[in-house]
């Protein structure tokens, strides 16, 4: 009992690694997927990671309008998903730092990294990052609702508040679990500022929203930003890998992980499927879409409480 | 009393004796330009011309009337002050402030006289008073001159509140580099090359027009037929080449890829067409004055029909995917909506124009070369926002791609180019040609040695910019790149 214990545990701390080295590879499939689309050859799954590199050996440059909130965001944001990320569990592997009741820790981890990335924004002074602090929270007080929401159904179902024991004890596919799963992943499109409601690619500074936020960002600060991205999509992407593909318990553990690795290699190409089908929406309509996304939580939460 | 009294009718890229154009009292002219842009005319131009052009410096006034196809000049002196039309004609607000930065004459009762292109020396360019909204919900966004994307400097001012813009102020002049003057100061043989770096994507645009201002100065009448053919055809390859690119960007700006990319790839193609006949893609050395620089062999037509179409093929499949999209004409319907009020108050022209029902393109209005044999039907839709704007393009990519393959199978006889004599003495003459965003208008002068003494250029963006600005009032300030894109306009045209 013991050896399997600290052969989960062990698991655990592989998944924190593999998540690290992996996370910007789901950028490079989103990155692909658009560019088969689009009619193009595209970038190599690996250009994420070069780019990051060449950003560490760059020098970073500061406006003089910023303070220290400015030169602390970036590694408040990669310290919080870190944290995320130990918290998450990965096949049948539990989070490193599983508890119970840390859907709300998850949660907040996720807040206090948002927060830090707004005052950063409006510490710069520029119109354009007002503009995108003020949107990302409009609808990051749209989409946090949702996800709770629907964290809570999952924890009506199975009668725990710790995100590990929440995705191991759920069963079967569930209709529940459908309407959650589905809300979810409009959070998830949210949350990683993909189309419909952000578009990572646009250089149009007056439409962005999160990308407008980290436009003073530069050299080692830039790479932390984007890296922190990339864990934000493993790790958001990792939930919804958990819930919606129902693992054996008895599976190994490594073959677990393996399934939630082609699991999040779908969710990747699934998003760059929606980014080549259809066209961001009008700003005004986000909030209709996280509206819509919060009702069907809600409807699997009451259909959960039967 | 007649839309036309007062004024002097003439046609299009026809010379006439400068003495000739009227010459009456400044409130008369008021009067009969205010009147005649009521009934229904439109302002084509509005220019100064200094002692030693004809005489005595006077403001002349060009006005067209679109339904009658009849071109009408008037002008007047004006010393160094006189009575603004801009309070009785909105068209003449923005020729006004451009007369009062060239020549310091000042149009009393205009209501903001701010440099357009800082051409002065003590003008710091992009310095200036800017419209503001007081109150503490109010909030500024300054965009450029330095922008995001690879495009042509210019300012944009924001007036917002929360994410509504009140109010968008454009301030240009960036490009300014001298046209009108180099066009006087340097030896005949650039003039050319002028023209044809005046907008970069007008490039056949303005040298066509340049070259009619030539012909109609020497008096030697008709171009050959096979010239006008080809000149036709270059002028709409470079309509199809820039509409499928704006078509294409704007399905990037609503992030939608496919249509983007195609797009862009036979934008490429279309260039590529032009540079079949003339070695270059954006047609430079196509059209000269006398006829074209280069015939087209049969080979080389029929390389281009083929080429056609494939890429209508192309083109058409890659438009239709973005109707086939819900998400996409969600955001094109209702966004940037121009009423066609605005429109007739502010005398936009081009597909803008179009868009919001005004059935006003040069092509049929007022036609010159091969545009007088063969029609090409007005495209007009009535709703007047983006979706309106893209439509308009889809349709004149059919109709410029079903003239061209009319005007490749039937090209007239042999001979492209005709040696044109010396200009005539003491002319005027304006040329005004449909590109591909409007019209475009030139109107030249000759002196007593038949040397050109005065050279003024309208681009479709001096028109069309106010338009924009207008369009973004109540929307969305992030529909603005949207809008923009819609429109498109130049930045170098207008500033020359």
């Amino acid at each position: 009992m013991e050896t399997e214990i600290i052969a989960m545990y062990a698991f655990s701390i592989i998944h924190m690694f593999v998540g690290f080295a992996l996370a910007p590879l789901m950028i490079g499939i989103v990155n692909r997927t658009k560019a088969v689309f689009a009619g193009r050859t595209g970038q190599p799954f690996l250009q994420p990671y070069y780019d990051m590199v060449k950003l560490l050996r760059k020098g970073a440059v500061y406006s003089r309008t910023t303070s220290w909130i400015f030169r602390a965001a970036p590694v408040v944001g990669l310290a919080c998903a870190v944290a995320a990320l130990a918290i998450v569990p990965f096949g049948n592997a539990p989070g490193l730092l599983s508890f119970e009741g840390d859907l709300v820790f998850f949660a907040y981890v996720l807040g206090l990294w948002r927060f830090f990335l707004v005052i950063a924004a409006l510490d710069t002074g520029s119109a354009f990052e007002g503009m995108g602090a003020s949107r990302e929270v409009q609808f990051s007080a749209m989409a946090e609702p949702v996800l709770f929401v629907g964290l809570a159904t999952v924890a009506t179902l199975t009668g725990s508040l710790s995100l590990s024991d929440m995705i191991a004890g759920l069963s079967l596919p569930l209709a529940e679990i459908v309407l959650v799963a589905a809300a979810l992943f409009v959070v998830f499109l949210c949350e990683n500022a993909r189309i419909p409601f952000d578009d990572p690619n646009t250089h149009l500074e007056l439409t962005m929203i999160h990308e407008v936020m980290v436009l003073d960002y530069s050299g080692p600060d830039l790479g932390f930003v984007l890296y922190s991205a990339a864990l934000k999509f493993w790790v958001l992407g990792a939930l919804i890998i958990g819930i919606t593909v129902p693992l054996d318990e008895g599976l190994p553990v490594w073959a677990s992980c393996g399934y939630a690795f082609l699991g999040m290699v779908m969710l990747a190409l699934l998003t760059g499927i929606v980014e080549s089908v259809m066209a961001r929406v009008r700003l005004l309509r986000v909030p209709q879409l996280l509206a819509a996304a919060g009702a069907l939580a809600i409807c699997a939460l009451i259909f959960s409480m039967r | 009393m007649s839309p036309t009294a007062g004024l002097l009718l003439f046609r299009n890229c026809l010379a006439m004796d400068s003495q000739g154009i009227p010459c009456v009292g400044i409130e008369t002219f008021r009067q009969c330009i205010i009147d005649s842009v009521k009934d229904g005319g439109r302002l084509c131009a509005l220019f100064y011309v200094p002692e030693q052009v004809i005489g005595s410096p006077r403001i002349i006034g060009i006005v067209a009337q679109d339904e009658a196809g009849s071109l009408g000049v008037i002008s007047a002196e004006p010393g160094m002050t006189f009575p603004a039309l801009t309070p009785g004609c909105q068209q003449a607000h923005w020729f006004e402030r451009e007369i009062h930065e060239q020549y310091g004459v000042v149009p009393e009762g205009h209501p903001w006289l701010k440099p357009i292109r800082f051409v002065n020396g003590s003008d710091t360019i992009g310095v200036t008073d800017f419209f503001k909204i007081e109150g503490s919900e109010v909030h500024e966004v300054a965009v450029g001159p330095v922008h995001a994307g690879i495009i042509e400097p210019g300012h944009f001012r924001f007036q917002c509140h929360g994410e509504n813009v009140y109010h968008l102020e454009i301030s240009l002049g960036y490009q300014h580099r001298g046209v009108e003057k180099a066009m006087l100061a340097f030896p005949e043989k650039r003039r050319l090359h002028y023209m044809e770096t005046l907008a970069g994507d007008t490039t056949v645009g303005h040298a066509t027009a340049y070259a009619h201002i030539c012909e109609a100065l020497a008096q030697g009448g008709f171009t050959p037929p096979r010239a006008m053919a080809l000149r036709g055809i270059a002028l709409e390859l470079e309509r199809l080449a820039n509409h499928t690119g704006d078509l294409g960007a704007l399905a990037g700006d609503v992030g939608f890829l496919p249509t983007a990319s195609f797009c862009g790839r036979i934008r490429g193609d279309f260039l590529n067409m032009t540079a079949l006949f003339c070695g270059n893609r954006f047609g430079r050395g196509m059209v000269v004055p006398g006829g074209t620089g280069y015939d087209a062999d049969r080979e080389r037509l029929e390389e281009l029909l083929l080429r056609l179409g494939r890429a209508e093929k192309d083109v058409l499949g890659a438009v239709e995917l973005l109707w086939e999209t819900p998400s996409v004409m969600s955001r094109f319907e209702n966004t940037g909506k121009l009423a066609l009020q605005t429109c007739i108050d502010l005398g936009i022209v081009g597909p803008a124009a179009r868009a919001s029902g005004l059935h006003r393109d040069v092509r049929s209005d007022f036609p010159s070369d091969i545009y007088r044999f063969n029609h090409v039907p007005v495209s007009a839709l009535e709703s007047g926002d983006v979706f309106a704007r893209a439509f308009i393009r889809r349709l004149e990519i059919q109709q410029s791609i079903k003239f061209i393959r009319e005007q490749a199978q039937s090209l007239p006889g042999n001979g492209v180019k005709k040696e044109i004599g010396n200009p005539g003495k003491g002319l005027f003459v304006v040329a005004m040609v449909e590109g591909w965003r409007g019209e475009i208008c030139h109107a030249a002068f000759t002196g007593s040695g038949g040397e050109l003494s005065h050279y003024k250029i309208i681009d479709p963006s001096f028109h069309n910019w106010i338009g924009l600005s207008l369009a973004m009032r109540g929307q969305q300030i992030s529909d603005f790149p949207l809008c923009n894109k819609s429109f498109n306009l130049s930045y170098c045209g207008h500033d020359l």
